[in-house]
C-alpha cells in the first residue's frame, strides 16, 4: 500500500464532498476489491472516504413491484433477506455464490457493480433483471451502466446509493465457476417479467452482455427447450488457462440453459 | 491398556499451540533494531543485465543500502550449486550451472534475483525497490519441456552446448529393445508430468543476525532440517565453521522438499546481516512463492510394456525428458534419475527395465523435491502402463495387476535396479481395497449416474515407493534423577507431528510416563548439532531407528546401574514395562535413573549422568517400502467437462502404525495433493514471454476442501524387515497413488466414448474438449 488519508463520514453528503475536495478520492465499500488492489499498489488514492458509517446506505425494501437494495448492503445479507428471496429467489442465489463467507460479510453490492469485474456475478443480475442503478445526482438503468471491462456510466466522484431491481415473473441463475477463484467463467441470468425477457452472461466475454438469440426465443416460450440449437459464436470471448473461447460460447449454451430450468423448476 | 504407546491415535500434542494462534513461525521473530529486506526480481524469464540503476531508489527515506550482483561479486559471496552429481552412460558428470545469489549479468528466468534493498521499514524497502531500474537486453526464451532441446532453443548456459544437463540412462537399451521386438503386446503411453508448485502455508521468510563478538550468524526462517541449512551455508557456500553458523526454524507451516532448501535470499540474508552489522528480517509473500520456491514435477514421458500372452510383463521402457528449470537446485537432475528410478516398476515383478532421462534447462524456476520426488512420477508411470496393457490385452484392470504383482515367495525381491524389497502383501492388498470401495457394486452406481446423465467411472492407483531419505540420523535421550526423559532427534517436523509421535515409542520403550518424556525437536543446530532433517518420508524410519537405538543404549545402561543396585549380574538382569528385575528383586526405571546421577550409587568405574546418544544408519540400499491400492471413482459431466470425485478409498501398507492418526492424516493430505495434481493444479508459462500466468490463487488452484472427496483410509500393515521399528513411510503414499487412481477413474469413464488417454491436469475445458475430439472422431 501507498500512504493515503483516510475518512470515514456519517453521512452521503459529506462523503460526497470528501471525495470532491480530495485530487484523488476513492470510497471504500467493503474492501474486498479495493483492499487487495491497495495492497499491491495497483492504485494510489490521495484520499479513501469509507462509506461503512453511512447508516442509510444499506437495507432491502420492497416498494411496490419494485426490490430497492441500498448500495452498501452485503452479499450475505441479500442472500439471506425474505424480501429477496420471496420476490427475485435467483438474486438470492447469485448472491450467495460469491466467494466465500469472508467475501460476502463484507463485500457489498454496490461496490461489486461499480467495480464492473467482467466475471462477477451482480453485473449479469442487473443486466438480466434489468434494473437501475440510483446515484447521488441521477438513474442509469443497468443497459447503459455497465460500459466496458472495469468500466462503467459513473462519472467522477459520483456515489451509488442504490439498485432497484423490478420484481420478474420468472427468473434463474447460474454461475459455472473458475475453479480456482470462484468468479464465473460463464453466469447466466435469465429472467422474463416487466423488464422483458433477458438472458445477461458474465464471466464470458470482457464484461456483462445480453443475448438476443436466446432472448428472442425465450420470450416467445420461456423454456428450456426453447434454447435447442442456439449457439453462441466464440469471437470475442475470453480465452485464458481456464477456458478457451470455444469452450466458454459451448459453456453459455449449457448454463443459460440450466438457468431457464432452475426460472421455470423444470 | 496402555493409551501412548506405539499404534496409539494420541492426539496431536502440538495442535493446542496451533489451533489458538501460538504458534512462533519465523515472522513472529523480531530483533530490536532490525532492518527490512525487500528483494527484487526479473520480471523477464531470459535478458542479459546491461546496467541497474539505483540512483532513484537510494533517494528513498530509510533506505540503508541496495545491493546487486556487482556487490555480491566484490565480496567473492560464492554461487549456490547441487549437490548432487548425475553421471552419463560414458561416465561424464551433469552441467552444473553456477547460481549467482543476486544475478549482474544474466537472468534465466521471472523470480531470478536481481537486487537486495534494505531499509528502516518493509514500505521503505519495497518503495525503494520501485526505483531500481534494471537495463535488460531481452533474449528469447524456453519454457516448454519438450522444446528445451530444439534446434533452435535459445541455450541458457553459454558454456553448455545445448540445454542438456544430463542424459541419464539405467544401462545399454540393446538387450531390452530386443525382448519388445519380440513381445506379443506392447502397450505404450504418452504423457506429460505436470509442473506444480507446492504452495505451503507460510510464505518463505528469514530473519538474520551476525553476533561480532562471537562471530556467529543467526539465521531463522523456514527449514525442514536446521542442521542441513546450516552444513549448507557454513560448509558448502561460505566455508565456515559450523559453531560460527546458528540456524532456528521454531514452527514451520509446511515444506513438502520445497522447504528443505538452502535459497539464495538464505544466503544473502546471511551475507548482508554480517556486512551491514544489522539484524534483518525478510518476509515474502505469495508470489515469492510461487514464482521462486522450486517447482515439482515436470516431465514428458513415453513409455512402453511389453507383455506376453498371459499379459505378463516381460520388460518396461521409458523415455523422460525432464525439466530442471533454469538451474539445479540442490537436488536438480537426481530426483527424476537416480531417486525416481529405485521403485520403477513399483510393485510389480518387471524383469528388464530401459530407463532413459534427458533432464534439460528452461527459462522456468528451478525444480527439485517436492512431496515424493520422483516416486510419483514412477508410480504414475507403471499405473497408466497398466491401465493401456489392460486395454490392449482385453484383460481387466484388476486381473492383470494380479498376474503381475510380485509374489510372496519372492520377497526379500530384488528389482532391475538393485533395490532388495523386503515385503509387501500386495494382492491382500488389492483385494480389501476392492471390497472397501465396493468394486462389486460399481455397474449400479454408474447405472444410477448415467440415469443423471453422467459418466461414471473408477480407475486404480497402485502405488510403491522407496522412503528412508539421508542415511544417517541422530537422537540422544537423556533421563534425569527425577525418572523423566528428554528425547531430541535430528528429524523435524514442519507438520508431521513429531512431538506426539517420537515420545510414544520413548515411551514404549522405557516404560517412562507419556506426561514424563519431553520432545526436542531439532529446530536450533545449537541445541539438537546432528541430524538430517524431514524428507523423502524418512522420519519414522530414521528419526524413529535413531530414537530407538538411543533407548536401547539407555537400557543397557539401566540394566549395568540395576545390577549393581540388586547386586546381580548385568547379563541376568531383565527389563520390561520401565521395571529391572533380576533374582527375586526389581527395581523401577525411575529408581534406576536416580541412582544414575548419584555417583555413590554407581558400579566401579562408571560416570554419573544418564544421556545415550545413538547416531542411526541405513545402508545405501535399505530403505523401506510403503506401498498401497487406491481407488477412485469419478462422475463427468459430459456437457460441461466437470469431473467430481464421487468416492476415493485406499488402503495402504505403511508397516507398523506408530500413531494411527496421524497415519491417516498424512495419507489425506498426501491424497488431496495428489487430486490437486491430478484434476486442478496447473502452472502455465506463456510461450514467447515466459511469464508465469497461473502465480496466483485466482489462477493456480490449489484444492479447496469442498472439492474433495471424503477419503476411506484403512491400513494392512506388513512390518518391515529391515528396521528395528518395522515401520513404512506414509507422507508420501497420496501423492503417488492419487494421480493414476483419478487419472484411471476418468478413462474408465470416458471409455465409452473411445478415449484411451488424457493429461493432467483433467481441467473442465481439458476433458470436455477430449470429449469433443472423441466425438468428432467417433462420428
Ligand atoms: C476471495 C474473493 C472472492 C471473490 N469472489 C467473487 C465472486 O465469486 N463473484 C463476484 O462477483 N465477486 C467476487 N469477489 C468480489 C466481491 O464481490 C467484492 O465485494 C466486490 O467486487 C466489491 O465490493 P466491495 O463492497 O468489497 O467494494 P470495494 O472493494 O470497497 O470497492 C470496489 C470499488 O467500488 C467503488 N465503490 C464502492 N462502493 C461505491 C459506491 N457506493 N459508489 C461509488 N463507488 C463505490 C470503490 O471506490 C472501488 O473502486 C470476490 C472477492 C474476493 C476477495
Amino acid at each position: 500500500m501507498y500512504d493515503f488519508d483516510y475518512q470515514r463520514p456519517t453521512s452521503k453528503e459529506a462523503a460526497i464532498e470528501a471525495h470532491k475536495a480530495s485530487d484523488d478520492g476513492m470510497f471504500l465499500a467493503g474492501g474486498q476489491t479495493m483492499i487487495p488492489v491497495l495492497k499491491q499498489r495497483l492504485a494510489m488514492p490521495s484520499l479513501v472516504v469509507d462509506l461503512g458509517a453511512i447508516g442509510d446506505l444499506a437495507g432491502i425494501e420492497r416498494s411496490g413491484d419494485t426490490i430497492q437494495i441500498g448500495a452498501m448492503t452485503t452479499h450475505a445479507a441479500v442472500a439471506a433477506s425474505d424480501v429477496v428471496k420471496d420476490a427475485i429467489p435467483a438474486l438470492a442465489v447469485l448472491a450467495g455464490v460469491i466467494g466465500d463467507p469472508h467475501v460476502r460479510n463484507r463485500g457489498t453490492i454496490g461496490g461489486s457493480v461499480v467495480n464492473n469485474d467482467p466475471a462477477a456475478d451482480y453485473p449479469a443480475g442487473l443486466l438480466g433483471l434489468g434494473a437501475t442503478v440510483v446515484t447521488d445526482r441521477r438513474q442509469i438503468a443497468a443497459d447503459d451502466f455497465f460500459l466496458g471491462m472495469f468500466e462503467t456510466a459513473l462519472e467522477e466522484g459520483e456515489l451509488v446509493t442504490r439498485i432497484d431491481f423490478p420484481v420478474p415473473e420468472k427468473a434463474g441463475y447460474l454461475k459455472f465457476e473458475n475453479p480456482a477463484s470462484g468468479y464465473a467463467i460463464v453466469g447466466v441470468m435469465a429472467s422474463t417479467g416487466p423488464a422483458g425477457t433477458r438472458v445477461a452472461v458474465t464471466g464470458a466475454g470482457p464484461g456483462v452482455f445480453r443475448v438476443e438469440a436466446m432472448e428472442q426465443v425465450l420470450s416467445q416460450s420461456f423454456t428450456a427447450d426453447a434454447l435447442d440449437g442456439i449457439t453462441v459464436p466464440a469471437d470475442g470471448l475470453n480465452n485464458d488457462i481456464h477456458a478457451a473461447a470455444d469452450y466458454r460460447a459451448h459453456l453459455i449454451g449449457v448454463i443459460a440453459r440450466r438457468a431457464v430450468e432452475a426460472a421455470t423448476g423444470a | 491398556m496402555n493409551n501412548f504407546g506405539i499404534g496409539q491415535a494420541v492426539r496431536r500434542a502440538e495442535d493446542v499451540r496451533f489451533l489458538t494462534g501460538a504458534g512462533t513461525f519465523t515472522d513472529d521473530m523480531n530483533i530490536d533494531g532490525q532492518a527490512h529486506v525487500y528483494f527484487l526480481r526479473s520480471a523477464t524469464a531470459h535478458g542479459i543485465i546491461n546496467s541497474i540503476d539505483t540512483a532513484d531508489a537510494q533517494q528513498v527515506p530509510g533506505v540503508i543500502a541496495i545491493f546487486t550482483g556487482e556487490d555480491t561479486e566484490a565480496d567473492k559471496l560464492p554461487p549456490l550449486q547441487s549437490f548432487t552429481r548425475v553421471k552419463n552412460l560414458s561416465g561424464e558428470d551433469n552441467y552444473v550451472p553456477r547460481r549467482p545469489a543476486l544475478n549482474r549479468v544474466r537472468v534465466r528466468f521471472v523470480g531470478d534475483l536481481v537486487a537486495m534493498v534494505i531499509a528502516e521499514t518493509a514500505i521503505a524497502a519495497r518503495d525503494a525497490a520501485e526505483l531500481i531500474y534494471v537495463h535488460m537486453e531481452d533474449l528469447p526464451s524456453v519454457v516448454n519441456t519438450a522444446r528445451a532441446l530444439d534446434d533452435d532453443a535459445p541455450v541458457l548456459w553459454e558454456d553448455n552446448a545445448s540445454n542438456l544437463c544430463v542424459h541419464w540412462e539405467n544401462r545399454d537399451k540393446t538387450a531390452v529393445e530386443e525382448i519388445f521386438a519380440g513381445a506379443p503386446y506392447v502397450a505404450e503411453v504418452t504423457f506429460v508430468n505436470n509442473r506444480l508448485i507446492a504452495n505451503p502455508m507460510e510464505p518463505r521468510a528469514a530473519l538474520a543476525d551476525y553476533d561480532p563478538e562471537m562471530d556467529v550468524t543467526t539465521l531463522h526462517c523456514p527449514i525442514q532440517g536446521v542442521v542441513r541449512m546450516a552444513s549448507t551455508l557454513a560448509t558448502r557456500i561460505l566455508d565456515i565453521p559450523m559453531e560460527k553458523m546458528h540456524v532456528v526454524a521454531k514452527d514451520v507451516g509446511g515444506g513438502f522438499g520445497v522447504r528443505s532448501k538452502c535459497y539464495p535470499e538464505n544466503l544473502l540474508m546471511v551475507w548482508a546481516a554480517k556486512k551491514l552489522q544489522r539484524p534483518l528480517k525478510w518476509l515474502g509473500d505469495r508470489n515469492d512463492t510461487m514464482v521462486s520456491d522450486n517447482h515439482g514435477r515436470d516431465q514428458v514421458t513415453v513409455a512402453r510394456l511389453a507383455l506376453d500372452t498371459d499379459g505378463k510383463i516381460l520388460a518396461m521402457w521409458d523415455d523422460s525428458i525432464a525439466n530442471m528449470g533454469a538451474y539445479t537446485f540442490e537436488m536438480g537432475p537426481t530426483i527424476p534419475t537416480l531417486i525416481g528410478q529405485r521403485s520403477m516398476g513399483t510393485a510389480y515383478a518387471v524383469p528388464a527395465l530401459y530407463h532413459s532421462i534427458r533432464c534439460v534447462f528452461t527459462n522456468t524456476t528451478p525444480v527439485d523435491s517436492y512431496r515424493g520426488a520422483g516416486r510419483p512420477e514412477s508410480v504414475y508411470v507403471m499405473e497408466r502402463l497398466m491401465e493401456e496393457a489392460a486395454r490392449i490385452t482385453g484383460l481387466d484392470p484388476v486381473e492383470i495387476r494380479r498376474r503381475n504383482f510380485i509374489p510372496l515367495d519372492a520377497f526379500p525381491y530384488t528389482n532391475t535396479q538393485n533395490i532388495p524389497i523386503d515385503s509387501g502383501e500386495f494382492e491382500t492388498i488389492l483385494d480389501k481395497a476392492l471390497e472397501k470401495a465396493d468394486w462389486a457394486g460399481f455397474g449400479d452406481r454408474r447405472r444410477d449416474s448415467e440415469n443423471r446423465g453422467k459418466l461414471r467411472g473408477i480407475g486404480i492407483g497402485f502405488s510403491l515407493e522407496t522412503s528412508g531419505g539421508f542415511e544417517k540420523e541422530h537422537s540422544r535421550v537423556r533421563i534425569d534423577a527425577d525418572g523423566t526423559a528428554t528425547v531430541y532427534v535430528g528429524t523435524f517436523s514442519h507438520g508431521q507431528s513429531h512431538e506426539t509421535v517420537f515420545p510414544q515409542i520413548a515411551h514404549e520403550l522405557l516404560g517412562i510416563d507419556y506426561k514424563n518424556i519431553r520432545f526436542i525437536d531439532a529446530a536450533d543446530n545449537f541445541v539438537v548439532p546432528a541430524g538430517a532433517g524431514t524428507s523423502a518420508s524418512r522420519s519414522s524410519m530414521m528419526g524413529g531407528g535413531a530414537i530407538h537405538g538411543a533407548c536401547m543404549l539407555a537400557i543397557d545402561k539401566g540394566k549395568a546401574i540395576a545390577a549393581h543396585l540388586l547386586q546381580a549380574d548385568a547379563a541376568e538382569v531383565a527389563f520390561a514395562d520401565g521395571v529391572f528385575s533380576a533374582g527375586g528383586g526389581s527395581v523401577t526405571f525411575a529408581e534406576v535413573a536416580e541412582a544414575a546421577h548419584d555417583a555413590d550409587r554407581l558400579p566401579d568405574g562408571m560416570q554419573p549422568g544418564f544421556d545415550e546418544k545413538h547416531m542411526y544408519e541405513r545402508s545405501s540400499d535399505n530403505f523401506n517400502y510403503p506401498n498401497g491400492c487406491h481407488i477412485a471413482e469419478v462422475e463427468v459431466d459430459p456437457e460441461t467437462g466437470v469431473v467430481t470425485v464421487e468416492r476415493y478409498t485406499g488402503v495402504d501398507d505403511n508397516g507398523v502404525i506408530l500413531n494411527p492418526m496421524v497415519v491417516h492424516g498424512q495419507l489425506h493430505g498426501g491424497i488431496a495433493m495428489g487430486l490437486g495434481q491430478a484434476l486442478f493444479e496447473q502452472t502455465d508459462y506463456e510461450e514467447g514471454s515466459g511469464q508465469l500466468i497461473s502465480a496466483s490463487f485466482m489462477n493456480y488452484n490449489v484444492p479447496r476442501a469442498w472439492q474433495l472427496p471424503t477419503m476411506e483410509v484403512g491400513s494392512h500393515s506388513v512390518p518391515c524387515k529391515t528396521n528395528p521399528l518395522g515401520v513404512k513411510g506414509c507422507g508420501e503414499s497420496g501423492t503417488c497413488a492419487a494421480p493414476p487412481a483419478a487419472v484411471n477413474a476418468v478413462l474408465n469413464a470416458l471409455k465409452p466414448l473411445g478415449v484411451t488417454h488424457i493429461d493432467m491436469p483433467m481441467t473442465q475445458d481439458r476433458v470436455w474438449r477430449t470429449i469433443q475430439e472423441a466425438k468428432a472422431s467417433q462420428s
